[in-house]
This record gives structure tokens, C-alpha cells and sequence, in this order.
């Protein structure tokens, strides 16, 4: 998995966290880094435990409390990073980066409430704006190759597919340029 | 039941052996474990051929275990129908560490081509 291939050049400028903006549906959604408090994670509980499986994507987010629990306190650790959209005290949606090797994986939910009104597209926005600030140089991801709406949100932001030869597509960005090539 | 259980060395395809291994001991199923080449996997075939021999001799069953040369996939749905298998059994794919499910290329031949069931193991 490590010869991935990463476009030659780094990606824009994205805007880091805290970004507040109101969705096309009129709502007031504020994107955050996550905090590490308990409020923020029970919060993310809440938004996968009513979480539709239909939009589940290669397994996660798991089904029932406990293992979507487990899930979380492996992804909620100091070395991956974590943004969350907010409307009041409720998740709308989360994104998170991963670390794998040299570089960092992505995966984006947006609870089934708040679909369609932009919020992905913040959102994605202002994880890679945190990213960018941390210094991360390479993300990938995988989709499903039918999911044509995710697969051109990701181009539009950068991403470049890197294997298609499988079930999943994968793709990848570069956000930062390598220290060691300048 | 005639079990064919195709491992090529990955952690997945070694937890789908030991799992093949423990349900053979109880339903009495008539095993055979088709050791692949798997270029993706950090195990060499001798290596899975000893650990698939070990597995069966510590759950005292009688079981086969075949190195198969070739394309993996193929051969595996080949021997399958040709022998009259009534199941093979798969590892379930690699879990990224975001924790995401991706099945590897082997499985995926299986799956889309088997007439046999096809089981993988998780």
C-alpha cells in the first residue's frame, strides 16, 4: 500500500477551523476541531448511533453502541485529526485523518438531517485547513466507485485517483510539499 | 461438508484457516486447505504451509493441505467446481486503520466468478 501515487503538486489553501456559515436549508452549522471533552464525544455517539446504514461505506460506521464506541475511541486519539460540524450542540456531521505510515487516511460522515445542504463540502474543507496547519503532506481515501457525488466533490477538491483496479476507488492529495524534496 | 479454505499468507487468510480449522473439528467437514501464492502477503508458501499443518494437527483433524501454483483466484474456483466443493472459505480483507473493510483482489475473483458458496471470514 505504500506505492500510492500523490499528485505532483500540493493542493490550495484551505481554510482552518473554526468556520461558522448557514447551510442552504437556513441552519447555523459551526465547524470545530474536536476538543477531546466527553461532551464532543458523547455527541458523536449520538450522531452514529441514529446514523442510516444505508450510508454505511466499507463497514464503518459500525452497528450499535458499543462497537460504534470502539470505533470511536480508536479514531478520537491525539495523533489523528478530528472536525466536527456543530448546529446547537448536535453533530451534523465529522471528518477524520488517520495516520497510516507516511501519510494520513480521510473519511468524511454527514448525518442523514443535514445531507444536501453544502455541509460536506465545508466540512472536508476545514479538516484539509486543518491538516495544512499540522503539516500533513499526503492524505488518501477510498470510495465506492458509484458514488458519483462523493467522487466529484473529492476531484473538485484536489484528490486524484491513485488505484482503480479494485471494488474501491482510491484517491489521494497532497497538502503540504515534502520537506525533504522542498 | 467439503471445505476448501484458500489462504495465502495474509493476517486475514490466517484467521480465516484457524477459524476453517476449529469449525472442521466440530461439523466433522472434509477440509482441504489450498495453500496460494499471494504476492501481497509477508509469508512465503512454505511458511503457510507449516502453519496450516500445524493448525490441523493441534485440532486433531485429518485434513489436506495442497500448495496450488498459478493465478490464485482462479485456480481456487477451478478446483472448487472440478472437485465438487460445497463451500470455500476466504480471509475477509485487510481493515485499514481508519477501519475500513477492503477485500483484496483473490476474494474478489472468487466472489464474482464461484458457483461454489463463497465464505469470507471476518
Amino acid at each position: 500500500m505504500n506505492d500510492r501515487r500523490y499528485p505532483e503538486t500540493a493542493a490550495d489553501r484551505f481554510e482552518p477551523p473554526p468556520i461558522a456559515f448557514v447551510d442552504r436549508k437556513d441552519r447555523e452549522i459551526e465547524i470545530r476541531a474536536y476538543d477531546g471533552s466527553e461532551g464532543a464525544e458523547e455527541a458523536l455517539v449520538s450522531m452514529y448511533t441514529a446514523f442510516d446504514p444505508s450510508d454505511r461505506a466499507q463497514g464503518i460506521p459500525p452497528g450499535g453502541e458499543p462497537r460504534i464506541r470502539t470505533w470511536l475511541e480508536a479514531i478520537l486519539t491525539d495523533d489523528c485529526l478530528n472536525v466536527i460540524a456543530w448546529c446547537d450542540d448536535e453533530v451534523a456531521g465529522h471528518a477524520t485523518l488517520v495516520p497510516d505510515d507516511d501519510a494520513y487516511e480521510l473519511a468524511i460522515f454527514v448525518h442523514q438531517t443535514y445531507q444536501e445542504a453544502g455541509i460536506g463540502t465545508r466540512l472536508i474543507r476545514g479538516l484539509l485547513g486543518h491538516g495544512q496547519a499540522e503539516g500533513i503532506e499526503k492524505v488518501w481515501l477510498t470510495v465506492e466507485r458509484w458514488n458519483r457525488a462523493a467522487v466529484s466533490l473529492y476531484e473538485k477538491i484536489g484528490f486524484e485517483t491513485s488505484n482503480a483496479e479494485s471494488f474501491e476507488l482510491e484517491m489521494a492529495l497532497r497538502l503540504n510539499e515534502s520537506e525533504a524534496e522542498g | 461438508m467439503k471445505v476448501l479454505c484458500g489462504i495465502g499468507g495474509s493476517d486475514d487468510s490466517l484467521r480465516a484457516l484457524e477459524r476453517t480449522v476449529d469449525r472442521a473439528a466440530v461439523a466433522d467437514d472434509e477440509l482441504t486447505v489450498a495453500v496460494v501464492e499471494n504476492p501481497n502477503a509477508d509469508a512465503d508458501v512454505d511458511e503457510v504451509t507449516k502453519r496450516a499443518e500445524e493448525a490441523i494437527a493441534e485440532a486433531g483433524i485429518d485434513a489436506e493441505v495442497r500448495r496450488v501454483e498459478g493465478d490464485p483466484g482462479s485456480r481456487l474456483v477451478d478446483i472448487a467446481e472440478r472437485e465438487g466443493f460445497d463451500e470455500i472459505v476466504l480471509g475477509g480483507g485487510r481493515t485499514s486503520p481508519m477501519g475500513k473493510i477492503t477485500i483484496g483482489p483473490i476474494a474478489e475473483f472468487v466472489l464474482l466468478n464461484s458457483m461454489t458458496s463463497v465464505t469470507l471470514v471476518r
